[in-house]
């Protein structure tokens, strides 16, 4: 893992200190609320709803044990004991208070985290696969990478105030993961001749108006990536448009300005950035790739037995490692009927404390809200389900249709129109009622509480969208979305629906689903792309084509 | 035409706590929007609003619809609804134990 050194250091220390101080500035009165806003925001303070909200980044989605214990520490100093990790891999904490949050910044500052650039107009943390550096279909760890991307992000001068805020994620394997093309800038990287380089897409994004990035470059070799990625950046800075909030996000500027030509002005901003860049960057890149070295693996074993339980949450919740002695564990934070996301400061003291005797230390944060131990060696996997069972955290359900994002929604965001939580909570209590889940397979339910689509619902196999008609709420189902290598957003079905039937009109699309597809090898996706939207609008809205399907 | 006027409160959030607050009659802040003033006139309702503007206890002061009920004025719109009750989806918002439920 990156480790600070003294440069990192003592520039987080410094930035916590102007951030302590303009807290007192605002506390006396020497700043005014519209001049202390975006200073609070460039740190990561939001007010929301109920109470401020802090949202720390967590790089690349990647954490230490000890860093984990540090945000269970802030979950039960400052807040109300549980932290939220986001689809973005940052996780937020409700209800700091104002006066408080410098001494958190100060403490996430001891291990190397912080909350810079987590919002506002700017390069935000740069996501990546949570299976990096573990997955067996890797081609190379994206981190060190996303590493050098954050680096030269941070505090970039030139990128404080683009148009709109602007996202990067980067996975090194053909499977995405990481859903790069609905990203500002999507990374994935490939070989050519035997040596890794990056396919680049541009302009992708979810919220009002999702699209679907496009590819820029086919192959850009490392030695490129921050002089392009900067061309890139610098060309948006530019074009993009400053006029009209909604229309400010590179993929209306890559949309209006053609893919074509905005791609002959980037190359033009490459040849002349490129000769600037003279190996210092691949130099850091190098010093990087040595801190994301392989830890010193034990035998792990062979897979072992066990009690059904047992088996059913190694089949559905680990995936391979790149080792056969070991095993990737994705620990669900989706028990039925829980908040999705959300876990308590003990749940996150507990997490570290499998990282440190199971997993060498290591943790990852997913944009599916759950944690994953990377290196688990497959002897043991009984101890590590023991423990999580024990500690509410072994349910076998990623990857199938309670294993749901969703955005905070009404329920903490001042930005939405609906909540979102309570829908996935009643939906997750259904499925688990119907027993059904396992069953149905792979199923990605994505929602969000509003139009922002914080919760990915446009890229959700099933996709519930919450807004406000008229002082109701009301939610919109879009069907056939993909967030992977496949990408695709879904369709809406139609006419919204209330708050108390979106449940059993959900629970009919996954029964339609079951009737429809053509054996259990076809998953729901699959059977949508077959079948289209008909079959399933007639189940949705119980009209006669239903009955004769 | 414009809209016809309809009550409103005074709501904003403590500066230093981030705590949802209402405006008395009495120009408190309170916790408890059963104690807010219900303002049923506009021009009142401008000037609480500039009564409202201090900026050293609170942030975000705005009008929020309101109705009367029988313990005091309650909140219109589901949003403030929300912020009167604390998240639905736990029971220790600001107002931890009156909330109505995930089921609201």
């Amino acid at each position: 893992m990156y480790q600070y050194d003294d440069f990192d250091t003592a520039f987080l220390a410094e930035r916590n200190a102007q951030f302590r101080a303009q807290v007192e500035r605002r506390l006396d009165g020497s700043l005014t609320e519209d001049e202390f806003k975006p200073l609070r925001l460039m740190n990561g303070v939001y007010l929301q709803l109920h109470a401020y909200m802090l949202r720390v980044a967590i790089p690349y989605g990647t954490l230490s044990s000890d860093q984990m214990r540090a945000l269970a520490h802030l979950a039960r100093t400052y807040d109300k004991g549980y932290g939220h990790f986001t689809t973005r891999q940052n996780i937020q904490f409700n209800w700091p208070k104002l006066v408080d949050i410098p001494d958190m910044l100060d403490h996430l500052g001891t291990v190397g985290l912080h909350a810079i650039q987590t919002s506002g107009n700017t390069i935000r943390n740069v996501t990546a696969d949570h299976f990096a550096g573990a997955a067996a279909d890797e081609i190379a760890d994206p981190r060190p990478v996303a590493e050098l991307l954050r680096q030269w992000s941070t505090d970039h001068p030139e990128f404080q105030f683009l148009p709109r805020k602007f996202k990067i994620a980067v996975t090194g394997s053909p499977n995405d993961r990481a859903v790069t093309k609905a990203h500002d800038i999507g990374l994935r990287m490939t070989l050519r001749d035997g040596r890794p380089g990056f396919e680049v897409m541009v302009g992708g994004g979810l919220g009002r108006t999702p699209m679907i990035g496009k590819t820029i470059r086919e192959f850009l070799p490392v030695a490129d990536l921050l002089p392009y990625c900067e061309a890139i950046v610098s060309v948006y800075n530019r074009l993009g448009r400053r006029d009209n909030k909604y229309k400010a996000r590179i993929k209306i500027t890559v949309h209006e300005t053609g893919l074509e030509e905005f791609s002959r002005l980037v190359e033009a901003r490459f040849a002349e950035l490129r000769p600037l860049f003279g190996g210092a960057d691949q130099d850091v890149l190098a010093r990087i790739e040595g801190m994301f070295a392989d830890p010193a693996f034990r035998d792990g074993g062979a897979a072992p037995s066990g009690p059904p339980a047992f088996r059913s949450w190694v089949d559905t919740n680990t995936v391979a490692h790149k080792r056969a002695d070991h095993a990737i564990v994705t620990v669900s934070l989706k028990a039925h009927g829980a908040t999705p996301g959300d876990a308590s400061a003990d749940q996150m003291d507990l997490l570290a404390d499998l990282a440190d005797a199971h997993a060498y230390g290591e943790l990852r944060i997913s944009h599916e809200q759950n944690v994953i131990l990377p290196h688990v060696p497959q002897d043991a996997l009984p101890a590590v389900y023991d423990a999580l069972r024990d500690a509410g955290l072994g349910t076998a359900n990623v990857g199938l249709a309670s294993d749901i994002i969703a955005c905070p929604g009404m329920d903490y965001c001042a930005l939405a129109t609906a909540r979102s939580i309570p829908v996935a909570q009643g939906l997750a209590t259904r499925l688990d009622e119907l027993k059904l889940e396992h069953e149905v397979g792979a199923l990605k339910i994505k929602i969000s509480g509003c139009i922002n689509a914080c919760g990915h619902h446009h890229v959700g196999h099933i996709g519930i969208l919450g807004l406000d008609r008229a002082g109701v709420e009301n939610y919109q189902i879009t069907l056939g979305g993909d967030g992977t290598e496949t990408a695709a957003i879904g369709e809406r079905t139609g006419p919204g629906f209330a708050y108390d039937q979106v449940v059993p009109a959900v629970e009919r699309i996954i029964l339609a689903y079951l009737a429809l597809r053509a054996g259990p090898q076809e998953t729901f996706l699959d059977a949508y792309r077959r079948l289209g939207m008909a079959p399933f609008k007639a189940a949705l809205y119980q009209t006669e084509e239903a009955d004769a399907a | 035409m414009p809209r016809p006027f309809t009550p409103k409160v005074v709501t904003a959030n403590l500066l230093r706590e981030g705590d949802v607050v209402w405006l008395t009659a009495d120009d408190r802040w309170t916790l408890d929007m059963a104690e807010a003033e219900l303002i049923e006139d506009e021009a009142h309702a401008a000037v609480r609003l500039l009564d409202a503007h201090q900026p050293l206890v609170v942030v975000g002061e705005y009008l929020a619809d309101a109705t009367r009920g029988p313990g005091g004025p309650e909140p219109t719109h589901f949003r403030e609804r929300f912020r009167t009750t604390g998240p639905t989806n736990r029971d220790h918002g600001k107002h931890a134990g009156q909330r109505p439920g995930p089921e609201a």
